[in-house]
């Protein structure tokens, strides 16, 4: 199953390593694929460094696609998190 | 280069913490770089063991990382998610599965493959804009740089694949630097930071070559093949000097070692007193590569051999097999003179990941030494079984480190005895009647050595860590450092006693504290009855000098007086008037330097 879903990177500090960390980790706790596309650019969301490339400060909208069978509790806790603004302390 | 062409000379001054002068090339260690070398790989085979070596390495690279998160203080601790981010990097494709990948499909050599995902990684960093985000691909070259490190490093290769004698210029040193340098080719060390306590100065002094540290910017002077003076015995590194110095310091050089050649000449008597008494002068020693020295010097035996270096040097802890190699040389080089090896006298917290323990709050009193081993009868049982092994091939002795009691002894005792049955059971030959001797440097092993003498083969007295223990003062501490005295009172009868209680039992008792090797305190020790002294190999020749000087008629007598005198002033004041009566040379200056250096050696 295949889910896409936009979301908008509010904290402070925008995709930085820990943050990009952050969402490896939810990556890897799931059996699905976890892609991250802003503009054309598409990056791994199981690989720290390809997020990085991505280069999202506060305020980027990406798209979160989420491609396997727990693709939707996959989405979930990564929104979750993006909301949370990755617990970033202000 | 012609002469107009030189740069001008220049001179740095740091601590000098190993006497000598040396005259040579530079030999820069650069920490951040390791040199890539392109191959090509013909067979499947090759490629299938190039990709298990490069895992090998990452795995490595992790390990050591999660070794140094797990001992970063608590105040830095929420900095240690930068070690988590090295760790992902390590996981992540574009670092790991490229590089796997590119070894695949292009045969090349994991360094190579690494190179490549390191430059396209560099590529797709350059183009972000935010400059924050920009900068982390120096972790990614910080993460690449300790794979690559690894890899080396399985190799066995040295890291710097030195072909000519050099010195050695470095920002520090640590063991793994050391440790993978080839020793021989090693003509000094200067480096940027460190004190009299730094590795290069404790491996320089070891190795007897001069070595000058806390210059500060040397690195950033030199390059390499730079023209250097070092002068180990003032702290003096000239940098591009010019014909006028390099004579100056030649002569120097000279001087020095007509000095030390005269005593070194006489280093093959036996160390006899004047009417007759003769003990045996040893060394303690480090590294296989030191037997040489100690031979030249006339060490009659090696009275330590300390074994710590084989579990600091590397990841892992070393294998029977090569702990077996190097013992078993040992002895052969040494044979028919006893080799004294000290079981490992390390607590955990120096040992590599996987045997570690917790941080402890005061390591002097923690688990270390023989109550480590107990505690990891596998660690231990390796290394007694290296040393029974080896004992077949010469005269080898085994004495164990940090005992207290008798009980601790007895349980020592009980795994070498069953290490002794597995090899026997299992046909490999041993010495059976090898000597076992117990290391006296606890206090309480002081009280009760009439006790321990029934059990043991011999006793070695380890004066730096018994003045240490018992006068309550960690010599390290500035602030007490000046209360470290072999001359007090109550230091000088525990030593009398142990010698006493072991010569009543009819066994062996040696010295292996720095004070075998000071003159100062011969004397007194040969008064005492002690029937070795072990020392740094290079003193050997002075104090055997000593030996030869006096009898034991009068060191008797001197002792008798000196056991009256009630404070370590006075005791150190009648011993430096009598001494100078004696042997009217050791007051010279030059003997002194040499004196210094081993005051400076770190206590272990």
């Amino acid at each position: 199953m295949e889910l896409i879903k936009k979301l908008k990177i509010n904290n402070e500090l925008g995709l930085h390593a820990r943050a990009a960390a952050k969402i490896v980790e939810v990556a890897s706790k799931y059996r699905s694929k976890l892609y991250l596309r802003k503009g054309d650019q598409e990056a791994d969301g199981s690989s720290i460094l390809s997020i990085l490339t991505l280069a999202c400060p506060k305020g980027t909208e990406i798209e979160a696609r989420a491609v396997g069978e727990d693709s939707e509790a996959m989405m979930e806790a990564l929104s979750d998190l993006v909301n949370r603004n990755f617990d970033e302390e202000k | 280069m012609t002469k107009d062409q030189r740069e001008k000379p220049k001179k740095l001054t740091g601590i000098a913490v190993s006497p000598g002068i040396v005259i040579g090339k530079a030999r820069l260690v650069d920490r951040s770089r390791v040199k890539i070398l392109y191959q090509y790989l013909i067979d499947e085979k090759q490629i299938k063991w190039e990709v298990e070596r490069f895992e090998e390495a990452v795995r490595a690279a992790k390990k050591q990382i999660i070794a140094i998160r797990e001992k970063m203080p608590k105040q830095i601790q929420e900095h240690s998610f930068i070690l988590d981010t090295h760790l992902m990097i390590m996981d992540d494709s574009m670092f790991h599965d490229a590089t796997v990948e590119t070894i695949l499909k292009e045969r090349i050599n994991a360094e190579w493959a690494l190179k490549k995902s390191l430059q396209k990684i560099n590529k797709l960093f350059a183009e972000i804009e935010d400059e924050y985000v920009k900068e982390r691909v120096v972790d990614v070259e910080y993460v690449a740089e300790r794979v690559l490190r690894c890899l080396a490093g399985k190799e066995q290769e040295s890291l710097f694949e030195i072909k000519e004698r050099v010195i050695i210029v470095a920002h520090e040193l640590s063991p793994a630097d050391t440790s993978s340098i080839d020793i021989g080719k090693i003509m000094g060390f200067i480096t940027d930071v460190g004190g009299r306590t730094s590795h290069a100065a404790i491996i320089a002094q070891s190795l007897r070559i001069p070595a000058v540290v806390g210059l500060e910017s040397v690195t950033w002077e030199v390059q390499d093949g730079t023209l250097l003076i070092v002068d180990g015995y003032t702290g003096e590194v000239i940098i591009n000097p010019d014909d006028n110095l390099i004579i100056q310091y030649q002569e120097k050089h000279l001087a020095q070692k007509e000095l030390e050649s005269s005593i070194l000449r006489m280093s093959h008597l036996p160390a006899k007193t004047v009417d007759g008494y003769k003990i045996a002068v040893m060394a303690n020693i480090e590294f296989l590569e030191e037997v040489a020295a100690a031979k030249d010097h006339g060490a009659e035996g090696i009275g330590l051999y300390r074994t710590e270096y084989h579990y600091l040097r590397g990841n892992e802890l070393p294998g029977e097999e090569e702990l077996f190699s190097d013992y078993k040389e040992m002895a052969e080089l040494m044979a028919p003179y006893p080799v004294t090896i000290r079981t490992l006298d390390l607590g955990g917290d120096r040992l590599s990941p996987g045997a570690g323990t917790k941080t402890e709050t005061n390591p002097a009193l923690g688990l270390r030494a023989i109550r480590f081993c107990l505690k990891n009868p596998d660690i231990f049982k390796t290394q007694l079984r290296a040393i029974l092994r080896a004992s077949a091939y010469g005269n080898i002795q085994v004495m164990f480190p940090m005992i207290s009691g008798l009980q601790e002894f007895l349980d020592t005792h009980a795994i070498l005895k069953q290490v002794m049955g597995e090899l026997e059971e299992k046909g490999i030959a041993f010495d059976r009647g090898i000597k076992i001797g117990i290391m006296i440097e606890i206090p309480s092993a002081v009280s009760v050595a009439d006790i321990l003498a029934k059990h043991a083969d011999f006793f070695s007295i380890g004066t730096n860590d018994l003045i240490q223990y018992a006068l309550a003062i960690d010599r390290i501490n500035e602030h007490v450092a000046f209360m470290y005295q072999p001359f007090h009172p109550a230091i000088l009868r525990m030593i009398q006693h142990v010698v006493k209680v072991g010569k009543e039992a009819g066994i062996t008792v040696s010295l292996c504290g720095e004070m075998a090797g000071d003159p100062l305190c011969t004397s007194l020790l040969l008064g005492m009855g002690i029937d070795e002294l072990s020392l740094n190999a290079w003193g050997i020749p002075a104090i055997k000098q000593v030996i030869r000087s006096i009898s034991m008629e009068e060191s008797k007598a001197d002792l008798e007086r000196i056991l009256e005198l009630d404070t370590a002033k006075k005791v150190r004041e009648f011993i430096e008037q009598r001494m100078s009566q004696l042997i009217p040379y050791l007051g010279r200056k030059d003997l002194n330097a040499e004196e210094g250096s081993l005051r400076g050696r770190a206590q272990r």
